[in-house]
């Protein structure tokens, strides 16, 4: 069972904050912080599993991150998950993140958190592991966008806005190398300032 | 804050005045007309903490008019509940917001009804009483003709869907099972795990359906089936042996790629489905040769196929070697499984590394020459900068510990102990040490030692049978008297170095269990009365003494524990008189010798324990690399591939730094004992007795050891040599000459009692001799200042003193009252509880009210699963005289919440040849579990307002009560609740539920009313001491 996928930025702050067990709404914000300062504390050339915080239950459980770019991808899992098999459950959610949001970054998150969830939802639900493929996961999501864009409306403008940031981007490699294709991106600071 | 985003979102603006010409104005107001993103845009723009929370507050309050006002349509309330959920990510309660979440997704078109279900399952939890109005609306989705409707409806029932109304949704959802699209059906299978998970029964009835959703035409279906099997058969592997070819079959088909192209995953056939069917074998073919041969076909095939293309290739490798090595083994498999385990610790990658050590982990007693081949780099992993690999060799050191090799292993224990801070670490690395301790320790003085270390760092956090195995240890000691008093006087000796050692705090247990082993001075009796005749000061308990010391030096010192204990001080714990007369009459010449003494220990305790410790034997150890020829017979016998090595190293030797043939000996001291005799850690796992008899098994082992031969010395291993280092700088090397023993015994002594001219030689020699009989208390003698109760009333008294006696605290704990529990012609058992600070103490005092002996008297308790009982020293007792009183001591632990129990148990014991069983029980209540809090009124209001659970009501009291101070006196009495401060006509008390659930309480009396606010963390505590101060108020 997956108990919790956290995902939040290099300093922090969270981006999609998902409990498949019940923790009262403190102690949530006490593990997100517990975390985070777990996570940030590793190099990224040591090895992307840890024992989870006191909090969540200890050495019970295993905390299975990756680090792309400005975002850190912590899925929280008990015993009977295969450690190597999430860290691919990982890189098949950001993967599709990409997809579906042509180059995710994180302003796709901030400003989609809830699609975001849509589409944890269809790879993760209720905390067992629904789908891991790809193309599933994406025919399922365009086939909710459809109803969506029947809608139309507000909530398509942003994806716009956004999407016209990254269009100038310049590409950056992802912090974390053994797993091939390009990831997240950020927006190049120097452009701006 | 996020400087990437804040400066992304500052140069948004230019941005989009720059795109301009290009069609882009329209998307940019309407970004900015969105109000997440004017939200987002202002919290990212902010320096700090505070300003933040302001403008959340802002934004929580403009919604909140948003959402009640009339004109709010369901679209705009579909776009507020996003906000909602942002504000709630970043931790702002926005529980006002719930019930528009579920209106949302009740009355919402599809898009509306997405977002509502999408803020329940965020905010809500199961137990929540507003997830009961979404029911109709589950219901309803789950009937619609819409797929997405009835998957929207799925994925929240798979979610959070509160456990009763389960049959509400269940037909329906069995029907789903027959849905004609595949996703429809395997989020159906999903939902119905998930049911299976909260609750079992419910479901029972449809494992045939399961059944059919395992052969579903589908694969994703039958993908989904597997979480449910692999959980079902966790649980009763023997229920499901007949699915065991069907397993098989889909592997095949899976690993021989009969799947189609979708189910790749770069190119591996559907990984996870395969992770999935291996653990399913795994389980199904433990233990049982016949289901596990049905499965070693597709095992090799898997093996085989599995090239290492991709990263998820190594997931799939690692379940097979993990299987192999769950099932009834085959030797063909279990060697292509160990060059797979070879693949992952030899791996540059540290995440297969990783993988590797916990493979090798789980291997290693079935196969100890693994560690062997893979010695180096295990010993690399544990200087691994990774604390995470250095943490899973210790794990791997642990499984392969034998009595040669167990220092060096707890000495790499201990070191990273001292490094870490992270409490589960700490707890559980204590409790292995502590284990490995009492069952390999080498000697007396190593096993005291290292217990010190255990107690010092992990003393607040660790499981409390470390402490009572070991005082059980002491207590009960060994096969052999004379072995028991030397560990017995190490033990009061190594106290004593540490007590002396000035600005060093330790945890409570610590101090609990060093004043546990020396705080009866029973023998002292009688210098005490001598003395006490010849005018000295009487004895003062400790607590006292520290006060007045404290008192004395001026200063303020309100930590509890922070007490440091000055050799003065700690003299007079030592023995009573001799503080008086140290203060009177010899006062400074007492305190020199023992300083001088006691310096002198230290040295030995700093060079085996400091850090510098360690430097002298190294030196020492390398040195001995060329004495290494003459290998003991031990050496030996090691394996084949322990040779090999061996010898290639050696032949490395020469060109090798120094640092690597620092760990080669390091490896050659590990994986010592680990070759062909590999029965020695085998069995030392499978040994499954006690603690107690393996300490006395262990101690005749090392006792031969020593004996027979000194190999300790000539094999060239680290822990020999470390052994050799501490027994030379011990001066108090007891194990080896046993003759010297009484003299030094003596001088011991002699120093103890502040070398005191006054006392006659006799005296002293007497206190050697039951010098630290600290275990004579459970003895028989002890009990005999008891006969059989005449009256109850009158033995309650006695019954206390005793306890007192048994345990030093215990006076200090309230207590209830002798009660009889059962009795007949000849025996009557009486039981009380002694409320302790940690845990409630149970004692059961049998009386042998006949003129015969009562002979194997046995008491035992029911286990029940709200509680951990726990057996105190002394419950076994062979014999039970004519006429005496025994008493058995529990020690109960809340392991889950309840209110009231009953617990049983039994008494047996023969009498003239004939075995009688006496039952009885007794009725415990949640308020045995509650405790005073001692806290501060400020942590009162700290944790006040952290708590989210409170319970408020008025209770009127008899006029006799009108006071505050009176009212709250049967509170503080009756249910031990404590008062922290009473302020004009409000108090504060506070308590805890046992271990650490603490519940505070803020009264306020009205004039005859007094109002009671409970708060706690716990849902259900607040409730319950409510009706209990309401009964003691209004009954008092």
């Amino acid at each position: 069972m997956i108990q919790a996928i956290l995902v939040f930025n290099n300093h922090g702050k969270p981006r999609l904050v998902r409990f498949y067990q019940r923790f009262p709404e403190e102690i949530q914000q006490q593990i997100v912080r517990e975390t985070f300062h777990l996570v940030l504390k590793r190099d990224d050339n040591i090895c992307n599993f840890l024992e989870g915080g006191s909090l969540i239950g200890g050495s019970d459980y295993k905390l299975i991150y990756r680090h792309y770019a400005t975002l850190y991808f912590v899925f929280c899992v008990d015993s009977s998950e295969s450690e190597l098999g999430i860290l691919d459950l990982i890189q098949v959610f950001v993967e599709t993140l990409d997809k579906c949001f042509e180059n995710v970054c994180e302003l796709d998150l901030i400003f989609h958190m809830d699609k975001v969830h849509y589409i944890l939802q269809e790879v993760v639900m209720g905390g067992m592991v629904l789908e891991t493929n790809m193309n599933e996961i994406v025919a399922q999501i365009e086939s909710q966008n459809r109803l969506e864009k029947s809608e139309g409306g507000l909530s398509a403008a942003p994806a716009r806005a956004v999407s016209a940031v990254k269009n100038i981007n310049l590409p950056e490699i992802p912090r974390n190398i053994n797993i091939g294709d390009l990831n997240i991106k950020v927006p190049n600071l120097s452009q701006f300032v | 804050m996020s400087d990437i985003v804040e400066k992304t979102l500052t140069a948004l603006p230019g941005l989009f005045l720059q795109n301009q010409p290009g069609g882009g104005p329209a998307a940019a107001k309407a970004s900015f007309s969105s109000r997440l993103g004017g939200l987002v845009r202002g919290i990212t723009a902010l320096t700090s903490k505070h300003e933040e929370e302001k403008l959340i507050q802002q934004e929580l309050s403009s919604l909140k008019a948003t959402v009640s006002a009339p004109t709010t349509t369901l679209k705009m309330m579909k776009e507020c509940m996003v906000r909602f959920i942002y504000c709630e990510m970043l931790g702002y309660d926005a529980s006002f917001g719930y019930i528009h979440a579920i209106k949302l997704a009740q009355q919402g078109n599809l898009l509306e009804k997405r977002v509502g279900y999408l803020a329940v399952s965020l905010f809500l939890h199961e137990s929540h009483e507003l997830l009961l109005l979404l029911v109709n609306t589950v219901v309803k989705d789950l009937q619609s003709t819409n797929l997405v409707e009835v998957c929207m409806a799925l994925t929240v029932v798979s979610q959070i869907f509160p456990r009763e109304m389960i049959p509400a949704v269940l037909p329906l959802i069995e029907d789903k099972l027959q849905h004609s699209k595949e996703i429809v059906r395997r989020k159906a299978v999903l939902a119905l795990y998930k049911f299976y998970l909260i609750a079992p029964n419910q479901v029972q009835h449809i494992h045939i359906k399961f059944r059919r959703a395992l052969c579903d035409r589908d694969v994703g279906v039958m993908a989904a089936s597997l979480h449910i099997y692999l959980r079902m058969i966790k649980e009763n592997p023997s229920g499901y042996k007949d699915l065991t070819g069907s397993f098989v079959t889909i592997l095949k088909q899976v690993v021989g790629g009969k799947l189609p192209v979708d189910f790749n995953y770069h190119s591996v056939p559907a990984p996870w489905l395969q992770i999935q069917l291996l653990r399913i074998l795994g389980l199904l073919g433990k233990d049982d040769q016949r289901t596990s041969e049905l499965t070693y076909d597709v095992l090799d095939e898997s093996l085989r196929r599995a090239e290492l293309s991709h990263n998820v290739t190594y997931a799939i490798l690692f379940e097979c070697v993990h299987t192999i090595y769950s099932i009834y083994p085959k030797s063909e498999l279990l060697e292509k499984a160990a060059k797979c385990i070879g693949k992952f610790v030899l791996s540059p990658k540290i995440n297969l590394k990783y993988l590797g050590l916990k493979a090798l982990t789980y291997v290693i007693q079935q196969d100890p020459t693994l560690a062997l081949q893979h010695q180096m780099t295990i010993i690399e992993c544990l200087d691994h900068p990774d604390p995470i690999i250095k943490r899973e060799t210790l794990e791997l050191l642990y499984r392969i510990t034998n009595a040669q090799n167990i220092t060096v292993i707890v000495q790499k224990m201990l070191e990273y102990l001292h490094q870490t801070k992270e409490e589960y670490v700490i707890v559980n690395l204590v409790g292995k040490i502590a284990e490995l301790a009492e069952k390999y320790a080498p000697d007396n003085a190593w096993f005291i030692q290292t217990m010190n270390a255990v107690f010092s760092v992990g003393g607040d956090v660790m499981h409390p049978d470390i402490p009572s195995n070991f005082l059980r240890l002491l207590a009960e000691g060994f096969d052999d008297e004379t072995e028991n008093q030397q560990l017995r006087l190490y033990a009061v000796q190594s106290y004593l170095t540490l007590l002396d050692v000035e600005n060093v705090f330790y945890p409570q247990r610590f101090l609990q269990v060093m004043s546990w082993v020396d705080a009866s001075l029973s023998f002292l009796d009688g210098f005490v009365a001598e003395g006490l005749s010849q005018g000295v000061a009487p004895y003062k308990p400790h607590h006292q003494r520290q006060e007045e010391k404290l008192s004395q030096e001026k200063v303020l010192n309100f930590e509890p524990y922070g007490l440091s204990f000055s050799s003065s001080g700690f003299t007079g714990r030592q023995s009573p008189a001799g503080v008086s007369l140290g203060s009177d009459i010899s006062g400074n010449s007492a305190e020199t010798g023992l300083k001088e003494t006691n310096s002198l220990k230290m040295e030995g305790i700093k060079k085996l324990w400091g850090k510098e410790g360690y430097l002298p034997k190294k030196e020492s150890k390398t040195g001995d690399e060329s004495e290494t020829p003459p290998i003991p017979q031990e050496s030996i016998i090691m394996e084949n591939v322990d040779q090999a090595i061996t010898k290639k190293d050696q032949a490395q030797v020469l060109t090798q730094s120094k640092e690597e043939k620092e760990k080669q000996l390091l490896a050659s001291s590990l994986f010592v004992g680990l070759g062909t005799d590999s029965t020695i850690s085998l069995l030392g796992k499978a040994d499954t007795a006690s603690h107690k008899f393996r300490k006395k098994s262990k101690v005749k082992e090392t006792k031969s050891g020593e004996t027979t031969s000194i190999h300790n010395i000539t094999c060239s291993s680290f822990s020999s040599l470390s052994n050799v280092a501490y027994e030379g700088h011990y001066y108090l090397n007891t194990l080896q000459d046993r003759g010297d023993k009484e003299i030094k015994t003596n001088s011991l002594n002699s120093e103890l009692l502040d070398s005191e001219s006054l006392t006659e030689l006799p005296l002293v020699e007497k206190l050697s001799n039951c010098s630290l009989s600290t275990p004579s208390l459970f003895d028989d003698n002890n009990m005999e200042i008891f006969h059989p109760p005449q009256s109850t009333a009158a033995s309650v008294a006695k019954e206390i003193s005793l306890a007192s006696s048994l345990l030093e605290e215990t006076t200090d704990y309230m207590h209830s009252n002798l009660i009889e529990v059962c009795n007949n012609e000849t025996v009557s058992v009486s039981s009380y509880k002694i409320w302790k600070d940690d845990c409630l103490l149970m004692i059961w005092s049998v009386t042998n009210k006949s003129g015969l002996e009562l002979k194997s008297a046995i008491l035992e308790i029911f286990p029940t699963e709200n509680f951990k009982i726990t057996e105190q020293p002394g419950c076994c007792l062979p014999v039970i005289e004519a006429e005496s009183t025994k008493n058995f001591q529990y020690s109960v632990q809340m392991e889950k919440s309840f209110t009231e129990e009953n617990l049983s148990g039994f008494l047996n014991y023969h009498m003239v040849d004939n075995s009688v069983q006496l039952e009885f029980s007794i009725n415990l209540s949640l308020l045995d579990f509650i405790r005073p809090l001692k806290i501060s009124t400020e942590d009162f209001g700290k944790l006040w307002l952290s708590f989210a659970n409170d319970v408020k009501q008025n209770v009127k009291m008899s006029e006799s009560q009108a006071a505050l101070p009176s009212a709250l006196k049967p509170l503080q009495q009756k249910l031990r609740l404590h008062v922290i401060d009473v302020i004009g006509n409000e108090g504060l008390l506070a308590c805890q539920l046992l271990p650490s659930i603490p519940c505070l309480l803020h009264c306020r009396v009205h004039a005859d009313v007094l109002a009671l606010w409970f708060r706690s963390s716990c849902p259900t505590l607040p409730d319950y001491l409510l009706y209990q101060c309401q009964k003691v108020i209004e009954g008092s």
